[in-house]
C-alpha cells in the first residue's frame, strides 16, 4: 500500500519568483514525517509539488523530480489526475463540499471518478468514517449535509473523504492549525492509527504536534524574506528535538529564532 | 480634606453639565414634529401659492424634513449627531421616492388591468375581433412571447453559461480578456441594434421570412451577455478550496466543475438567468422587426408572424379607443405577472438548490 516517496533537486516557482530551491529528501513509506519551519518558508508549496497540486496555482511551475518509488510524478505522459488519486491531500481549512451530505462527501472521491461499485459505496463510507474516528458521532444523520458539523468533525470528514480513494500518500497541510485542542488531539491519535497504512506527511506550525506524532521531521528555512525557502535538516524526529545538527533548527525550536 | 470637596462637586446630581459620555438626546418621537411640520409647510404652502401639481408639495415636504430635522438635532443633540440625521433623514427620503413610483406603477396597472381580464381574455386571440370593440384577447400575444422567450433562452444559456465558465475556469491572457471586454460591450447593445442586425442577416441576407425564431434569436443576443456576466460573478464566489478539494481527490478537472462548482452556484446562476429573462421578455423592438405582429393564434415559431405580449401592448395604444386601452393595460398584467410568476420560480429553485447549513 504504502510508498517511498525520493525528492531530487526540486524547485518551485509562482511565476519568475523561486519560492523554494533545490530541495532533495527522502519520505519514508508507513511513517509520519513533520515540516515545520516559520511562514513563508514553502512548506505548503513543497507538499503541494508531491502531489502535483502546485501547478492548478496560476504561474505554478516545478523543475527537478520526485520519484514514487522509481517512478517520476513529472516524468512526461504521467496524469496529474492520477497521481492525485494515488497521494492524497488534506488542507488547512476544513472544505467539506456544502452542496453534499456526510455521505456523499465521504463518498465524493469514489463517485466523481466514476470508478465504484454501488453496493460497495456504503461499505467505503463506513469504512472510511471509521477510520477517521467519526462514524460513532454521525452515523446517525449520514444524510445531513457535512457543513453541520463542527470544524474538528469537518476536518475529520475531510480526511474520511481523502482516505476513501485509498490513496498510498496522505498529505496534511496544517490540519489542526483551524481546531481546538481536543479536536487536534483526535486527529494526531488519528495519524498515528493511519500510518499503519499510510504514508504520511504532514506541516505543522506546532513544534509540540511534530514531536508527538512524527517519526521524522524536516526543517525548512528562508535566508531573508523574498528569498526562496530551502530545506536545513531532515532527521529523526527524537534527534532534531534533542539534538540538531544545524544551529537554526536548534534556535528554530527553541523559540531564539531570528 | 480637598479630595472630597472635588468628589462632591463631581457627583452627577450636583453636576451642572452631563458626564462626556452622556449627552442631550432627542426624545424617540423627535423626528415627527419636524415632520408634521415639513408636511404643513410644504402641502398648505403649496395650495396657497396654487401650486397644482401634488408631487411638487411631497417634495417641497421632503427637502423641508431633511432641513428641519437637521436644525433641530444640531440644536438639541450637537453637529456630528446632526450629520447623522442628515444622512439618515436623505435615506429615508431617497428611500421613499423610490418606492412611490413603483407602488403606483403596480397599483395602476392591476387597477385598470383587471377591469377586462379574465379567463376568455386570457383564451382568444383578436383574430375577428373589431380594434375598435370591446372583446377579443391575448392568448396568441402569450403564446408568442413563451415561445420566443423559450428559444432564445435556450440558445442563449447554454452558450452564455459555457462562456462564463471558460472565463473563470479555463481563461487567461489575451482570448479571455478580449471576450470579457466584448461581453461588456454587447451588455450594452440597444434591443433595435440586436433587432437590426437579424433583420439583415437572416431576413434580407439569407431571405428567410418573418418567424418568432428570428425575434428569438434578436433576443438571446440581448439575453446572452447578462447570463454571462451574472454566471460569471456566481462562479468566482466559489471558494477555490472547494476546487482543491476535488482535484486533490483525483477528480479531472471537468468533473470538478460540474459536480462541485456549478452545483454549489447553481442557486445564483439560476437567479441571473431569470433576471435576464425577465429583461427579454419585455423587449418590443425586435419584435417589431422581426416577427411582424400577427392577431391570429400561430403556434409555430419557425414559421410565419407571430404576437408577443409587449408587441400587443404598443399595437393596443395604437388603436386609439377605450377597448383596446383596456386590453393594452390587461396585457401589461399579464407581462408582469409572468416576470414575477417566474421570478418566484427561480427563487425558489434557488432556495431548493442552495448550498445547505444546518445540522
Amino acid at each position: 500500500m504504502a510508498k517511498r516517496i525520493d525528492v531530487s533537486g526540486l524547485t518551485a516557482y509562482y511565476g519568475s519568483h523561486m519560492a523554494i530551491e533545490d530541495i532533495s529528501m527522502t519520505v519514508e513509506p508507513r511513517s509520519v514525517t513533520a515540516f515545520i519551519g516559520p511562514s513563508g518558508c514553502g512548506k505548503s508549496t513543497f507538499l503541494r509539488t508531491l502531489n502535483r497540486m502546485h501547478e492548478v496555482t496560476p504561474g505554478g511551475r516545478v523543475e527537478g523530480k520526485v520519484l514514487l518509488d522509481d517512478e517520476n510524478l513529472y516524468g512526461s505522459g504521467v496524469d496529474p489526475v492520477s497521481v492525485r488519486r494515488t497521494i492524497g491531500m488534506v488542507f488547512q481549512r476544513p472544505n467539506p463540499f456544502p452542496t453534499m451530505s456526510i455521505f456523499d462527501n465521504v463518498a465524493a472521491g469514489l463517485r466523481l471518478n466514476g470508478s465504484y461499485r454501488k453496493n460497495e459505496l456504503s461499505d467505503v463510507v463506513e469504512k472510511s468514517l471509521k477510520g477517521a474516528n467519526l462514524w460513532n458521532e454521525v452515523k446517525d444523520r449520514l444524510n445531513k449535509p457535512g457543513s453541520g458539523l463542527s470544524g474538528g468533525q469537518q476536518q475529520r470528514l475531510c480526511i474520511a473523504r481523502a482516505i476513501a480513494v485509498e490513496p498510498q500518500v496522505l498529505l496534511m497541510d496544517e490540519p489542526c492549525s483551524a481546531l481546538d485542542p481536543i479536536s487536534t488531539l483526535a486527529i494526531e491519535d488519528l495519524v498515528g492509527e493511519l500510518k499503519e497504512r499510510f504514508t504520511i506527511v504532514i506541516v505543522t506550525h506546532n513544534m509540540q504536534q511534530a514531536a508527538r506524532v512524527s517519526d521524522r521531521t524536516a526543517f525548512f528555512n528562508l535566508s531573508a524574506v523574498g528569498q526562496p525557502g530551502k530545506l536545513i535538516e531532515l532527521d529523526d524526529t527524537e534527534r532534531i528535538f534533542a539534538n540538531p545538527s544545524v544551529q537554526a533548527t536548534e534556535d528554530y525550536i527553541s523559540g531564539r529564532f531570528g | 480634606m480637598s479630595n472630597i470637596t472635588v468628589n462632591k462637586s463631581a457627583d452627577p446630581a450636583s453636576a451642572p453639565q452631563l458626564s462626556t459620555l452622556r449627552q442631550a438626546r432627542l426624545p424617540w418621537w423627535g423626528p415627527a414634529a419636524p415632520l408634521a411640520l415639513a408636511l404643513i409647510i410644504g402641502c398648505g404652502g403649496g395650495a396657497l401659492i396654487g401650486l397644482e401639481s401634488k408631487i411638487q408639495w411631497g417634495l417641497i415636504s421632503a427637502i423641508l424634513f431633511v432641513v428641519f430635522t437637521y436644525l433641530l438635532t444640531l440644536k438639541v443633540e450637537g453637529r456630528r449627531q446632526a450629520k447623522n440625521q442628515l444622512a439618515t433623514s436623505l435615506v429615508w427620503v431617497c428611500f421613499l421616492l423610490a418606492v412611490i413610483p413603483l407602488a403606483s406603477l403596480v397599483y395602476e396597472t392591476v387597477d385598470r388591468g383587471s377591469t377586462v381580464l379574465d379567463g376568455y381574455f386570457l383564451g382568444h386571440s383578436m383574430d375577428g375581433t373589431q380594434r375598435m370593440l370591446a372583446g377579443g384577447g391575448v392568448y396568441h400575444a402569450l403564446i408568442g412571447t413563451l415561445e420566443q422567450v423559450a428559444i432564445a433562452t435556450l440558445i442563449a444559456v447554454p452558450i452564455g453559461l459555457l462562456t462564463a465558465i471558460y472565463l473563470v475556469e479555463y481563461g487567461r491572457g489575451k482570448l479571455a480578456k478580449t471576450v470579457t471586454f466584448f461581453v461588456d460591450v454587447m451588455t450594452g447593445i440597444p434591443s433595435i441594434v440586436a433587432g437590426l442586425f437579424i433583420l439583415s442577416l437572416w431576413i434580407i441576407m439569407l431571405d428567410f421570412s418573418y418567424s418568432g425564431f428570428a425575434g428569438a434569436m434578436a433576443l438571446a443576443i440581448l439575453m446572452m451577455p447578462v447570463v454571462v456576466r451574472s454566471t460569471e460573478e456566481m462562479l468566482k464566489l466559489v471558494p477555490n478550496e472547494l476546487r482543491e478539494a476535488s482535484l486533490a481527490l483525483g477528480v479531472p478537472k471537468w468533473r470538478t466543475i460540474i459536480k462541485v462548482v456549478l452545483p454549489t452556484a447553481i442557486g445564483g446562476i439560476t437567479t441571473g438567468v431569470m433576471l435576464a429573462v425577465a429583461r427579454i421578455a419585455g423587449e418590443s423592438a425586435p419584435i417589431v422587426l422581426l416577427v411582424f405582429g400577427n392577431p391570429a393564434i400561430n403556434n409555430n415559431p419557425f414559421e410565419d408572424a407571430q404576437s408577443s405580449l409587449p408587441y400587443y401592448i404598443y399595437e393596443q395604444w395604437q388603436n386609439g379607443n377605450e377597448p383596446s386601452y383596456d386590453r393594452a393595460w390587461a396585457a401589461a398584467l399579464v407581462l408582469i405577472a409572468f416576470v414575477m410568476i417566474l421570478n418566484l420560480v427561480a427563487r425558489g429553485i434557488a432556495r431548493w438548490k442552495a448550498p445547505k447549513t444546518g445540522r
